[in-house]
């Protein structure tokens, strides 16, 4: 057994080097973790400052001693190479690896440990975590708005209906598979329209007419959002194209339109939707505030959908519009057949970061008045007998448009596997 | 059988300042093979992109079967509906099938029903020997099996004339031939056939005339056999030399 030095590790005495590079590492973690999670500090009996740098100290000696090349082991070879190249790297290491256990306990303590959801009034939430009685007696408002308890049921009705009507394309039949576009971009909006107009806002068939002022939480959203998608993606494909026309009147108007919506907050285009743009219509002329607002945020998003397809279009190499040219194929047959499959293919992830982004501005239809799961949030904050609860609104929020916007993300990628060809 | 099938009068053409054509006059006959050779800027891709306006000419007149190329689109469309093209860099539709690139400009141009479209595009691409590829997408294939899917997504088109622009120039070595022999038995069957390459092999074997064109100008206009015995220009003589 040849000497050891603990200066410079090497394969000879592999396992003296792991087994004390180890032992140091693993002491390390545990006395941030017990630290962390029970309050013991086990090397109280130091000076203060050793105390505090001791892990990281014994951390960096334990990574020293195992950094051994060519080990021969797999796991280790690969922690090697991949978080302890060099002692920069294991410091990195280390200090990530401690910032996450020392989070980890306030966290599940604010979250679940110290959290209270029993009781119905404020006074319940006794614990120093979150209150999620407040989030549980209100969560019908984030969902409903001011939309009358007794008549949610139309809500619910309409959108498990949607949700249902969406799966049809999973359907595996080739007879309908013919007509799913034609489905998907005029039927189900339509459907959706119809759902919404009769079941949702009421007033004829019997059912009573619910004002769109009432409407709002998470339903809004969703209603918000799906429409204005819907409707800004084909005025966007139109600008796209309509920018880059031959004819000069179609590209100026295209350009300065794009321009124009690109250059103003989302905020005041809610605004003069709201206020401006009814002084400009006929008196007896009335338009809900509701669909005001959707045309305003789709006109809005369109803009960005233009430039986002516009980047796609030109993408293609020019060959693609020769040969479609050289085929006798006119403009909307080759851009219908031969350039748009294309060029939306390309523009996928620009597509969805731009819908994600109109997802996430809903909220701001706040300033007309429409309350969607963020402007509940704020008027249930400053309730009086809630006072004090903004944390928990705002973490409820989050988690809610996190799972929104991942789940719409994750569509994207999944899409952009399925439409991958090569070139 | 000799009628004209294009006729070109002293046709300028002008990128900016830069004067890309200059006089050309053409007269093509009806199943005549040209072949056009040149140096490159020389303007003879601009020359055969000009006879389906995918280029558009500022002066004198281009007829293509009795019809005067001009602005008016519908026009247009229907001439290149009867002029094939065959691109150098294959430009099939990449998110197509080989089959549903053949089928879809009879289809949607030539309103053919989706059967009869599928039969004949089989039986073009048996012609150049690729029908067992037609399920396929072209980045699947070689570039010479692309460059032969793109004349046979021309001919499903039945054109009465096939240009054809540096068919070869991007392809490997080795599948030159395949797409010449596809090109040969093309013209073989009687195909008016407007060729711009540097394949000499192949305008001896089969072109009727070739054109020598240099600085937007057609310098040298003559019988195959004539052109490479005796040339009558230096220039021409001069870019023989280089390229034998």
């Amino acid at each position: 057994m040849s000497k050891i030095n603990f200066l410079k590790p090497d394969k000879e005495n592999l396992n003296t080097y792991l087994y004390s590079g180890s032992f140091l590492f693993f002491i390390a973690i545990f006395d941030v973790f017990i630290n962390s999670f029970f309050e013991i500090n086990i090397t109280s009996f130091l000076p203060k400052i050793v105390s505090f740098l001791l892990p990281l100290i014994l951390g960096i000696i334990g990574l020293h001693l195992i950094r051994i090349e060519f080990s021969g082991i797999k796991n280790l070879d690969l922690l090697n190479k991949n978080i302890n190249t060099s002692t920069f790297n294991a410091v990195l290491t280390l200090l990530i690896i401690f910032t996450i256990i020392k989070s980890i306990s306030p966290i599940m303590s604010w979250f679940i440990i110290d959290a209270n959801i029993a009781g119905d009034t404020k006074e319940a939430c006794t614990g120093s975590g979150a209150c999620w009685t407040y989030i549980k007696i209100w969560l019908n408002r984030f969902i409903y708005g001011m939309y009358p308890n007794e008549l949610q049921w139309r809500i619910n009705i309409s959108f498990i209906l949607l949700i249902t009507l969406a799966f049809v394309g999973l359907i595996p039949s080739a007879k309908i598979k013919k007509f799913l576009t034609l489905y998907y971009v005029v039927i189900y909006p339509i459907i959706a329209f119809i759902l919404i107009y009769y079941l949702i806002s009421g007033g004829s068939l019997g059912l009573e007419w619910v004002e769109t002022g009432a409407w709002g939480g998470l339903s809004l959203t969703f209603i918000v959002s799906f429409f204005c998608l819907i409707f800004c993606f084909p005025v966007g494909m139109f600008l796209a194209l309509g920018r880059r026309s031959v004819l000069p009147i179609v590209r100026y108007i295209s350009i300065g339109f794009i321009e124009f919506w690109r250059g103003v907050p989302l905020i005041t285009v809610l605004f003069m939707s709201s206020v401006m743009f009814p002084m400009f219509l006929p008196e007896d002329f009335f338009m809900d505030k509701l669909v005001r607002v959707i045309i305003a945020i789709s006109l809005f998003e369109a803009a960005y959908v233009a430039e986002v397809i516009r980047g796609g279009l030109q993408a293609l190499p020019r060959g693609q519009y020769d040969a479609a040219k050289s085929l006798g194929m006119g403009y909307w047959k080759m851009h219908i057949f031969v350039i748009l499959p294309q060029a939306l293919k390309l523009v996928i992830p620009g597509i969805a970061n731009t819908f994600l982004a109109l997802v996430k501005d809903t909220p701001l239809i706040f300033v007309v008045g429409l309350l969607e799961i963020v402007g509940m949030l704020n008027l249930a904050k400053t309730n009086p007998k809630w006072l004090g609860f903004a944390m928990e609104g705002y973490v409820f929020a989050a988690i809610i448009f996190w799972i929104i916007c991942y789940a719409m993300s994750r569509y994207s990628q999944n899409l952009e596997i399925k439409y991958k060809t090569e070139r | 059988m000799s009628d004209k099938i294009i006729e070109m009068k002293s046709v300028n053409k002008w990128f900016g300042d830069f004067q890309v054509l200059k006089d050309v006059n053409l007269d093509v006959k009806q199943t005549q093979k040209i072949v056009v050779c040149g140096p490159s800027g020389s303007g003879k891709s601009t020359l055969i992109r000009c006879i389906n306006r995918l280029e558009e000419h500022q002066k004198g007149t281009i007829i293509v079967d009795g019809n005067e190329l001009t602005e008016d689109t519908k026009n247009i469309e229907k001439i290149r509906a009867e002029v094939g093209m065959v691109f150098q860099q294959f430009n099939l539709f990449p998110h197509l099938s080989i089959l549903d690139n053949c089928t879809l400009a009879p289809i949607w141009v030539k309103k053919m029903p989706k059967k009869e479209a599928e039969e004949l595009a089989m039986k073009q691409l048996e012609q150049v020997q690729i029908a067992d590829q037609a399920k396929k997408f072209p980045g699947q294939l070689s570039g010479g099996q692309q460059q032969r899917s793109a004349i046979a997504r021309a001919l499903c088109m039945k054109p009465k004339i096939m240009l054809f622009d540096e068919p070869t120039s991007a392809l490997d070595p080795e599948m030159i031939k395949e797409v010449l022999d596809a090109m040969v038995k093309l013209a073989k069957g009687g195909m008016t056939m407007i060729v711009v390459t540097h394949e000499m092999g192949f305008a001896k074997e089969v072109a009727d005339e070739v054109i020598f064109m240099d600085e937007g100008m057609i310098v040298e206009k003559q019988p195959t056999k004539e052109f490479f015995a005796n040339p009558k220009s230096d220039r021409t003589k001069l870019f023989l030399s280089q390229i034998l």
